[in-house]
């Protein structure tokens, strides 16, 4: 039963909190997202909200799930249920399983691709084979088609999850404290020596046409104008939000390990600046500086105008590596690695929650929770799977990895000072504490972290198109309809942008919207059997109290 | 690179680290607490 696990040593469980929240992201956002919003201006911005929103939201976490650990419940359902008298708590915690569920569904479908690649650099595909036709050969994309069924992405899919149901099934201190012991080093010494290979390229050297720098530059140049532009602050607190691994529930889970006595205010803090040193320092130093190097800066600008390095990472890279000599298949199976490692230690994090609310409601096995876990996971992501070219990836990643989470933020971070308490709370966030929390931080935590939450929340509502909130404000005021982005929470729903919406195109074949409108239904339907599980859960314990 | 984009590399990097190494430290040099202690 989880009442008997823990957490074998207090550096296991920052490493196991640094892993969840060092992501793909990490690597493969942080950069493009900095270039795209002002270079070195953005970091302002960024680190603001990393301390008004980022450090509050983490302690908030740590301290809810420890607190709900001392009553023996380790997912968000009942760790909500016991900050108040309010019956309805517990149904907040539904999107503690949601999320975790449904992202990991498409998380380790992109953990997959990693693998492969990992085994792909090793046999030297990209020496022959052009990542840029290899990707979509792979994701089994054909024009035209809204469905695929790639044999080989499905294996290593297969292969991914089981590999994070095995180590979930070993337990928190033997599955997954043990694989963050060896994932995290393993994804910094990687990320070091491609750091340092990258930054050491000169011009000169076979096929660099320019000096690294020029990409590093490109990232951090302030551009102080951007200060003065609503997008940035919004990019910086997107980032830093979906950066940290806040909102989803699996942060209370880990911490709900600890012991009451126990600090939360460091293990938090340190665990919180370990993502933010891969971020910042190694994050910032590979992807954009190599890419530069070898196709110019005009090039990788044009890539990164979107605000992702996905498409230099999967698709640029590989081919780059190819001017390393030997040490290509090793630099593509470090590059590809490290966002393994970064992956699985994250999605390892996703599994946990659901295991631990099917063993403490329901009484499950771990194995069989683990089982149960891998099944669910498998299910949905088959969907991802089979769908992407329709686009129901894209649909599970937009309402389970982006807007869930803010929703699920707000609503914690204002039961935890208002309904809890900030009394009851700044005790729970103190106690035991290895360092001295600043006491602003109470303020912090009951009126600007909600607001900066409210903000983002707001932001993802109504972006407006091409983020230019300063032009769709003087079309409101002078009588116009706000012009919603098609990638806005209000854009999506209305689907803004699609020409003749329709389920069916002229020939009667399934078109993108269709597969859009069934993602949602779909996920509309897991939302509703989590809802029902926890509703039974409690069902089930009233029976077994009376 | 230019002098202000290497400052502000600079800048942030001293703020990432000192503040990542000082809690990683902390961590490692103080024991967590059992139940019974204060």
């Amino acid at each position: 039963m989880t009442r008997t696990q823990q957490w074998g040593t207090r550096v296991g469980l920052v490493l196991a909190m640094a892993g969840n929240a060092v992501g793909l992201g990490n690597f493969l956002r942080f950069p493009a997202q900095a270039a795209q919003n002002g270079g070195g201006a953005f970091l302002i911005p960024y680190l603001i909200s990393f301390a008004l929103m980022g450090i509050p939201l983490l302690w908030v976490e740590w301290a809810i799930g420890r607190h709900g650990g001392g009553f023996g419940h380790h997912s968000a359902p009942g760790q909500l249920d016991r900050l108040g008298p309010y019956r309805w708590l517990k149904y907040v915690g539904v999107f503690g399983l949601f999320t975790n569920l449904c992202v990991a569904a498409y998380y380790c479908y992109i953990e997959s691709w990693t693998l492969a690649y990992v085994w792909h650099s090793v046999a030297g595909t990209f020496r022959a084979v052009d990542p840029q036709r290899f990707f979509p050969d792979y994701l089994g994309v054909t024009a035209g088609s809204m469905f695929a069924l790639p044999l080989p992405a499905l294996f290593f899919f297969a292969v991914t999850l089981a590999l994070n149901t095995f180590v979930l099934s070993r337990g928190l201190e033997k599955g997954v404290e043990l694989a963050a012991k060896i994932g995290m080093p393993m994804l910094l010494v990687f990320a070091l020596v491609l750091a340092v290979r990258g930054l050491t390229l000169a011009p000169g050297d076979p096929g660099v046409i320019e000096s690294p720098l020029v990409g590093l530059n490109f990232v951090w140049q302030p551009r102080l104008s951007g200060l003065l532009n609503p997008t940035t602050w919004m990019a910086a607190a997107g980032q830093i939000f979906f950066t940290l691994s806040v909102g989803m529930g699996s942060i209370h889970c880990y911490a709900s390990y600890v012991k009451q006595k126990q600090d939360v205010a460091l293990n938090a803090a340190s665990a919180g600046w370990m993502n933010e040193f891969v971020e910042v320092v190694l994050g910032g130093s590979i992807l954009i500086p190599i890419a530069t190097a070898y196709l110019g800066l005009n090039v990788v600008q044009a890539a990164t105008a979107g605000g992702s390095g996905f498409g230099i990472g999967f698709l640029t890279l590989p081919t780059l590596f190819n001017n390393w000599g030997w040490f290509a298949p090793l630099a593509g199976a470090m590059w590809f690695g490290l966002l393994f490692f970064a992956g699985i230690t994250s999605s390892l994090a996703m599994g946990q929650p659901i295991l631990s609310f099917l063993e403490d409601e329901f009484g499950f096995r771990r194995t069989r929770a683990a089982l149960a876990f891998g099944a669910a996971t498998f299910l949905l992501g088959f969907v991802c799977v089979w769908l992407y070219p329709g686009g129901a990836f894209d649909e599970f990643d937009f309402w389970t990895g982006t807007f869930a989470l803010v929703v699920f933020a707000l609503l914690e971070v204002v039961i935890f000072a208002w309904i809890f308490g900030m009394d009851r709370g700044w005790e729970e966030i103190t106690r035991g504490a290895d360092i001295a929390v600043p006491r602003i931080f109470r303020f912090v935590i009951k009126w600007v972290t909600p607001t900066f939450i409210l903000v983002v929340f707001l932001g993802a509502l109504f972006q407006p198109q091409g983020r230019a909130w300063g032009a769709a404000f003087w079309k409101l005021f002078g009588g116009e309809m706000w012009p919603f982005a098609p990638e806005s929470v209000i854009g999506r729903v209305l689907h803004v942008g699609d020409a003749g919406y329709s389920w069916l195109d002229a020939a009667g074949a399934p078109t993108r919207a269709m597969v859009q409108d069934l993602s949602r239904l779909l996920l509309l339907a897991v939302f509703a059997l989590c809802f029902f599980l926890v509703w039974k859960a409690w069902r089930l314990k009233a029976r077994r109290e009376k | 690179m230019t002098g202000s984009a290497g400052i502000m590399l600079v800048l942030t990097w001293a703020v990432v680290v000192f503040f990542t190494a000082r809690f990683f430290v902390k961590v490692l040099r103080t024991p967590p607490r059992e139940d019974g202690e204060p």
